[in-house]
């Protein structure tokens, strides 16, 4: 490749031009220049490009050996320390706390299950639907079943909590603040004074009730614990708007004591009868399901399942996820008022594996156990 | 010494390559990134590694004139560590399950893009550099890297005067022009 003078005189220039080394007259011409003939222009841009690719190269090589300074400074001053080791305290602790809120309530609830399923099943029949449709919450006896058989397991770390209550009903909830605020059916909790929620380890934690609503059937509840430690971010963001026919959706739910996955799609952009509300989805929802989070593919939260379809099979219903936000606002205005942060913006589960969104999300999802206290002891 | 340093001040002091804060910030965050590596299948090195990319990622980051942290620094450099650990994990097919949240992570997706394509910038130049063979490398890095001006570098090379090292430089310039946006190009 031979480099005529021309070349290297026009690169000259270029390079003076960028550098800002020409006088003003020179800039002008050189300025008409570069607008008459495009092939100048172009050497221009090039040249600029490079020279910035060249001072990026730059900086990041400067501030590379800036960092193995700073590393080797603090290393040799004891503030780093140069092992494989970590401290591993709080293992231990973790577990303890893991296992002692699921044993108190396992325990304490054993005796007094026979006396009042009965009743409770004829309690939570729901009040605003028709019985062409089911509120998904399921009934206590499945998951007292299970709390036994932990209760057992469990027995010997110590019982210190609620001795005198009674489960009512169970479903599913899941952060909207990672302060602690869970949002599940108003229907879940339906005549309960308080409820308990358990994450995917099986810890349970104490929650009150914030606040129901039960035309939009949604209820907000707020972990009241000292041993639940707080995310402070969520991995998923709320939507605001509607979702399309068709979309790919997922769930997490507890119909059964452990965390449960199913998926479908969006069926109809309105609920049973009409009812704008909601969406029609195509999943397969089970008692124990209300409440849950429904998220599209990006693992954002579009809508709460709430109730299915007798009559016809995998036909489920999902309050749309805007309600959330129009709850949350009435919430900021309630006499009480409540300060809730909803997060609309992209989940940073976005463009992963369903297995590792699931793995992020499933943190946030609890089983929601409704309960009231037993009056006379 | 902290409390002198705000978050602000010390993201300033970064963009500004003051020393002081790359090392309050080093200090203030490895220690967490080497627990975070070491719990989920790493080691001591691989930690430093994560980590320096990480602030590499910060550093460039706060160097652009659209930059906003809308999170705390350890909080930031926590989620790139996260993310490209994650990453790295699954390269070599060792992908965590129990790779717990344990701080508060923010969306970095976005970044972490911005970073890979600087790095794959980075690594263009590199090797774009590296094929132009001497004395054009040198005579690159003396004048666009070290800013040595054109007398010095003619004295360093022996070159009779400036102007012609000036010209040798400027062959050198085309070529390495030529050698980059042809890997630059196929990278887009």
């Amino acid at each position: 490749m031979s480099i005529q003078r021309e070349d290297i005189a026009m690169i000259q220039n270029v390079e003076r031009y960028l550098e800002g080394k020409m006088l003003p007259n020179e800039i002008a011409y050189f300025e008409q220049l570069r607008k008459n003939i495009p092939e100048i222009d172009e050497m221009v841009v090039e040249h600029n490009m490079l020279m910035h690719h060249l001072d990026n190269y730059s900086n990041r090589l400067n501030f590379k050996n800036a960092l193995n300074d700073v590393h080797e400074k603090l290393a040799q001053q004891g503030d780093i320390q140069e092992t494989n080791e970590v401290s591993r305290i709080g293992r231990i602790v973790q577990l303890y706390h893991k296992y002692k809120r699921v044993t108190a309530i396992a325990a304490s609830v054993g005796g007094i299950i026979a006396l009042v399923i009965s009743a409770i099943v004829s309690s939570i029949v729901p009040t605003n639907n028709n019985d062409k449709i089911e509120q998904l919450s399921g009934v206590v006896a499945q998951i007292q079943q299970k709390q036994q058989s932990q209760g057992n397991k469990l027995n010997e770390v110590a019982k210190n909590k609620e001795e005198n209550i009674i489960v009512n009903s169970g479903g599913t909830g899941f952060l909207i603040d990672a302060s602690g605020y869970i949002i599940t059916n108003a229907h879940v909790l339906h005549g309960s004074s308080g409820a308990n929620v358990m994450n995917n380890n099986h810890e349970t934690f104490s929650a009150s009730i914030v606040y129901r609503d039960e035309k939009r059937d949604l209820a907000i509840l707020k972990i009241v614990d000292n041993d639940y430690q707080q995310l402070k971010k969520l991995p998923y963001g709320i939507k605001k708007t509607e979702m399309d026919l068709g979309e790919e959706l997922f769930t997490l739910g507890y119909p059964r004591n452990d965390i449960t996955y199913n998926k479908g799609d969006i069926s109809a952009s309105t609920g049973h009868d009409g009812d704008t509300l909601s969406y029609q989805i195509q999943m397969s929802a089970n008692p124990g399901n209300s409440g849950g989070p429904v998220f599209n593919k990006n693992g954002e939260v579009i809508g709460i399942i709430s109730t299915r379809e007798k009559q016809a099979q995998g036909v489920s219903f999902a309050i749309k996820s805007r309600n959330i936000f129009r709850l949350v606002e009435d919430l900021k205005n309630a006499d009480q008022p409540v300060e809730i942060k909803l997060f609309n913006g992209a989940s940073s589960v976005k463009n992963k594996d369903r297995v590792s969104q699931i793995k992020q999300i499933e943190n946030c999802v609890f089983l929601v156990k409704a309960f009231n206290k037993k009056l006379n002891k | 010494m902290k409390s002198e340093y705000t978050e602000q001040l010390l993201l300033k002091g970064l963009a500004n390559n003051d020393s002081k804060a790359i090392e309050i910030i080093y200090k203030d965050n490895f220690k967490m990134i080497q627990n975070f590596i070491i719990n989920n299948n790493g080691d001591y090195d691989e930690a430093r590694d994560i980590f320096q990319e990480a602030m590499i990622a910060l550093y460039e980051k706060v160097q652009s004139e659209s930059f906003v942290l809308t999170c705390k620094i350890n909080t930031y450099v926590y989620s790139v560590c996260r993310r490209l650990w994650l990453k790295r994990l699954q390269s070599q097919g060792k992908f965590s399950s129990q790779m717990d949240i344990i701080e508060e992570t923010v969306p970095i997706e976005d970044d972490i893009e911005i970073h890979e394509k600087r790095n794959a910038e980075y690594e263009i130049m590199e090797r774009a550099l590296s094929s132009l063979g001497e004395p054009c490398k040198s005579l690159i890095e003396g004048y666009y890297l070290k800013k040595m001006d054109m007398q010095a570098i003619a004295k360093e090379f022996g070159y009779t005067n400036a102007d012609n090292a000036k010209n040798q430089k400027y062959k050198c310039f085309m070529r390495l022009k030529k050698l980059f946006f042809s890997q630059y190009n196929i990278g887009e």
